[in-house]
């Protein structure tokens, strides 16, 4: 039974189930995992935030009728998409339930969130499902070669990514068929599209020998799944740089590692359990007296919340001890705060100095 | 000799019919004129605009009554004819039995002729000074007489009078006597001009006319206002309302200065006699204990009474155990004219109605009816509206000030689903009803405008509107739930459809199959439910599509109909 098979027979399987509880004169029953924080586990052996057992039912009601139609309707849109080979992006998924009548959605918020109900009711990322994110996957320069496939012919494509000059190669939604040849040494994961430009412009991946992906704030999906297969499959260890900031830690590194709390169902496959953290630290702002800003009280309450319920915080005493420094300081450091020390300081001085000594790191 | 200022106070003569009376007698030295200029304000001419209506419902109340009394179902036509500025023609015709000849004159141009007042008896004259007051009024404003035909049966002659007061001697100066052809039964009509102004609104002469017409259900009215609009309230009942008795004055209703009066002009030879012939409920035994506890002998004869003992009879009756006074003498509606008075003028959607059993304060027996017409064509964000009765005559000045307001404020309309903030007249798309019979209404002020704030009275008053809003929050919440249940159903026919699409597509069923699947959720989630409906009480009268017709009818054209919505 092949992958595609899979998918269609789940989704028949669990329709023809509501099939049934109907002609018995029962009320049918969709029975998800709930996706979110408070019920997610995180085992650092594994590497991943993982589900709990919590699930939410939706049970067909004249008041749940609606979303229990547009939730079958979805799934039917996916069987399509499946069977065909083809795909729909977030919102033409929408654009195509104004077909629907009645049962059509009438935003997209709407449709995106029972698409992650359908995803999560077969435990299948959305793109095995047929749907696709509308959002870019991430940039990528250095020392790899993409082999893809002529969306026509079916002929492999080989894309150096040292070749895009100042330029870069860009993650698509979907990489599940990509390959990769590669001889780097590390990847390295940038937050900002700022700091990766001037990585690129100065050809760091040569000097270094390296991959630079850059995340552009929380990473993607694809991005994720891309990292993951690079580092999984050609043994690459993996670096990420953000700023010195709980958004930074929190939302960005900690998706990446160990994926999120929303999607809690994938995280096996979307994160990338072997990332190591550089920086920026809390310590770093000491050792290279880094000009800073003050933390807002948002920013203190997103690390008191992190201290407190983020599973992966509260597995590793570094990350608690980071952030509590944080908190003391009152401080946060953006990565191009580096550029105090001159604009090619990052390149000549903090990378390598990273590289050579672990200890600076972050779990 | 009694003076005035021995009645001021007492609700049970009508002082201002009495100062007229005491006046009337002196005419000699003071004109009737005078006396009618000082006193316009108490007899309802205060302004133009209320001299219109004053004459208006005079002629209307004389109409109504003459008819009743004769046993025939009345049929008023007026009319008011503007004929130019301040000055209007009125024109009354009704289908009574008519006024014999030699009455005429005296009916309609001689001041408290036949005057209806001390007279315990539920009538609609008890309100007014009469109809020779608008015809007073009319002389005074333009000169110009008034003219009145009658006649009293098919083979007998049509009288027509041309008349006029003679303000000195308030004695009929007949200026016209003829026989003329008029081609009716029987009946009278009468025609005034006077000075007097035209509005509408809710205290116009149109307003009246409705209002009369819906706590009169068996009285066609055809009216005609200065804007040429004519109306039509058709009768709703063929049934006549029962005559009411008359009945002596019980004696817990006394005062002082009546009691005097009454001791003055009875014919009675001793005490005893008098209760027992004056009054009722009282018999020789109560009369001798009253006599005894007031400390006057019982064979005393009344004229010899000092005011000092009077006092003592009235504190005497007080303390004495004295039967209720009759009740059959007050005459209500009855719960179904009155729905049926409300559902032929006001379009709305629900209607219930009460008449509580008699009652009575300080002696005199009353009934309290009240009546709800909700939703349909009301509008729900004003204050409702409220419709006042005394024995079946309109009250629309004063609304603040009456008693049947504050008891309408002090009931709970928020249990009944109609919305009100502390204190104040209720929000909601209902009209209220409320009607008061008795053998003597009392009223704040000799304007008699406003009910007098009488705790018997209101307590009466908020049972019965207690016993309609119960219903009304019965039907109100079962509208609610409805509507929910019907929006809920209407959800369920809209998505239902979409299982079986669903369904159907990603199982590749065949149409049989799918439309099993959506009978079958149909079937259960309805079943669920249970099955929704208004019960067919009757009341749902309410048309969208009648409305205009009934609007036709009315003679409320759109124009005016937005201009009134403004």
């Amino acid at each position: 039974m092949n992958k595609k098979e899979e998918v269609i027979n789940k989704i028949k399987d669990q329709a023809t189930d509501v099939y049934q509880t109907i002609i018995k004169r029962q009320k049918p029953e969709l029975e998800m995992p709930i996706r979110a924080l408070s019920n997610v586990t995180y085992d650092p052996k594994k590497g991943f935030f993982e589900l709990n057992g919590a699930m939410k039912k939706r049970t067909l009601t004249v008041n749940t009728i609606k979303t229990f139609a547009q939730t079958l309707r979805l799934m039917g849109l996916s069987q399509q998409l499946v069977k065909t080979n083809d795909i729909a992006t977030k919102r033409e998924a929408y654009y195509i339930s104004k077909n629907w009548g009645d049962a059509s959605f009438s935003e997209q918020t709407e449709s995106d969130a029972i698409m992650d109900d359908v995803e999560s009711l077969f435990m299948l990322n959305r793109e095995r499902i047929g749907f696709i994110p509308e959002e870019k996957g991430g940039d990528v320069a250095g020392r790899l070669t993409v082999i893809d496939k002529d969306p026509d012919s079916g002929q492999e494509i080989k894309i150096d990514c040292t070749k895009f000059g100042s330029g870069s190669y860009s993650v698509p939604s979907t990489v599940e068929e990509l390959q990769f040849e590669t001889k780097a040494d590390f990847i390295l994961a940038v937050e900002t599209t700022g700091m990766y430009q001037r990585l690129v412009k100065h050809n760091y991946f040569k000097k270094s020998n390296c991959i630079l992906i850059s995340l552009g704030g929380v990473p993607t999906r694809s991005c994720r799944r891309f990292i993951r297969r690079l580092s999984d499959e050609k043994n690459l260890p993996v670096y990420a740089f953000t700023d010195g900031d709980p958004y930074g830690w929190l939302n960005i590194y900690r998706t990446l590692k160990v994926g999120s709390g929303n999607a809690a169902h994938i995280n096996k496959y979307f994160c990338v359990p072997n990332t190591k953290f550089f920086g920026i630290t809390a310590k770093d702002i000491i050792d290279y007296n880094l000009p800073t800003h003050p933390l807002k009280d948002v920013d203190i309450k997103r690390v008191q919340d992190g201290i407190k319920n983020d599973p992966f915080v509260l597995q590793h005493p570094e990350w608690q001890k980071a952030l509590q420094d944080l908190v003391k300081m009152k401080k946060r450091a953006e990565q191009q705060a580096l550029a105090t020390h001159g604009l090619n300081f990052v390149i000549s001085d903090y990378l390598p100095q990273k590289l050579e000594n672990p200890k600076s790191w972050l779990p | 000799m009694t003076t005035l200022n021995d009645f001021s106070g007492t609700e049970q003569l009508d002082s201002n019919a009495i100062k007229a009376h005491e006046l009337a007698k002196k005419q000699r030295e003071i004109s009737i004129a005078e006396f009618f200029e000082k006193n316009r304000h108490l007899l309802g001419f205060d302004n133009k605009r209320k001299a219109l209506m004053t004459t208006v419902k005079e002629a209307v109340d004389n109409s109504l009554d003459a008819c009743e009394e004769a046993g025939i179902l009345p049929e008023l036509n007026i009319e008011i004819i503007e004929m130019g500025e301040d000055r209007f023609r009125i024109i009354v015709e009704d289908n009574g039995p008519g006024i014999v000849k030699k009455q005429i004159p005296k009916i309609f141009a001689k001041l408290l002729y036949g005057s209806k007042f001390h007279s315990l008896k539920q009538s609609r004259g008890q309100q007014g000074i009469g109809i020779s007051a608008s015809v007073m009024y009319s002389q005074l404003t333009t000169g110009k007489p008034a003219k009145i035909t009658s006649t009293i049966g098919v083979n007998q002659p049509s009288h027509y009078y041309e008349l006029g007061i003679d303000t000195q001697k308030n004695t009929p100066k007949i200026l016209k006597d003829e026989i003329v052809e008029w081609d009716k039964e029987h009946g009278t009509k009468i025609e005034l001009d006077l000075e007097a102004a035209y509005q509408k609104g809710i205290q116009s002469v149109d307003e009246y006319l409705k209002q009369t017409a819906i706590i009169n259900p068996h009285t066609t009215i055809i009216y005609t206002n200065p804007k040429a609009e004519q109306f039509i309230y058709a009768r709703a009942t063929d049934n006549l309302p029962v005559q009411p008795r008359e009945i002596r004055p019980h004696p817990y209703g006394i005062e002082i200065g009546i009691l005097i009066k009454m001791l003055s002009w009875t014919n009675a030879k001793t005490l005893q006699q008098f209760f027992t012939t004056e009054f009722e409920r009282i018999g020789a035994k109560t009369a001798k204990d009253i006599c005894e506890k007031a400390g006057v002998l019982i064979k005393t004869k009344p004229r010899s009474i000092s005011r000092e003992q009077a006092e003592r009879l009235i504190k005497a009756i007080r303390v004495t155990k004295i039967i209720a006074p009759p009740t059959d003498c007050v005459k209500p509606l009855g719960p179904q004219l009155v729905e049926k008075g409300l559902k032929k003028e006001i379009n709305a959607e629900f209607f219930v109605s009460t008449t509580r059993p008699p009652a009575v304060y300080r002696g005199n027996p009353f009934i309290i009816e009240a009546g709800i017409a909700y939703g349909g064509e009301l509008t729900s964000d004003n204050q409702i509206k409220i419709l006042r009765f005394a024995n079946s005559v309109p009250l629309l000045y004063q609304q603040g000030a009456c008693g049947i307001t504050d008891a309408i404020i002090e009931t709970g309309w928020r249990n009944y689903g109609i919305s009100q903030s502390q204190k104040s007249v209720p929000v909601g798309p209902a009209t209220v009803l409320v009607h008061m019979a008795s053998v003597w209404v009392p009223f704040t002020s000799e304007a008699k405008e406003a009910l007098a704030h009488y705790p018997e009275i209101t307590k009466e008053i908020k049972l019965a509107l207690q016993e309609c809003g119960r219903k009304l929050a019965s039907y109100v919440n079962k509208k609610k739930r409805v509507n929910e249940e019907t929006k809920k159903r209407s959800y369920l026919e809209k998505y239902v459809p979409h299982i079986g699409i669903a369904l159907k597509e990603l199982l590749a069923l065949s149409d049989q199959e799918e439309s099993r699947i959506n009978n079958t959720l149909r079937d259960m989630l309805e079943d669920i439910r249970g099955k929704v409906e208004l019960e067919p009480d009757g009341t749902q009268t309410y048309s969208e599509e009648l409305k205009p017709i009934i609007n036709e009818e009315n003679g409320v054209d759109d124009e005016q109909e937005r201009r009134s919505n403004q």
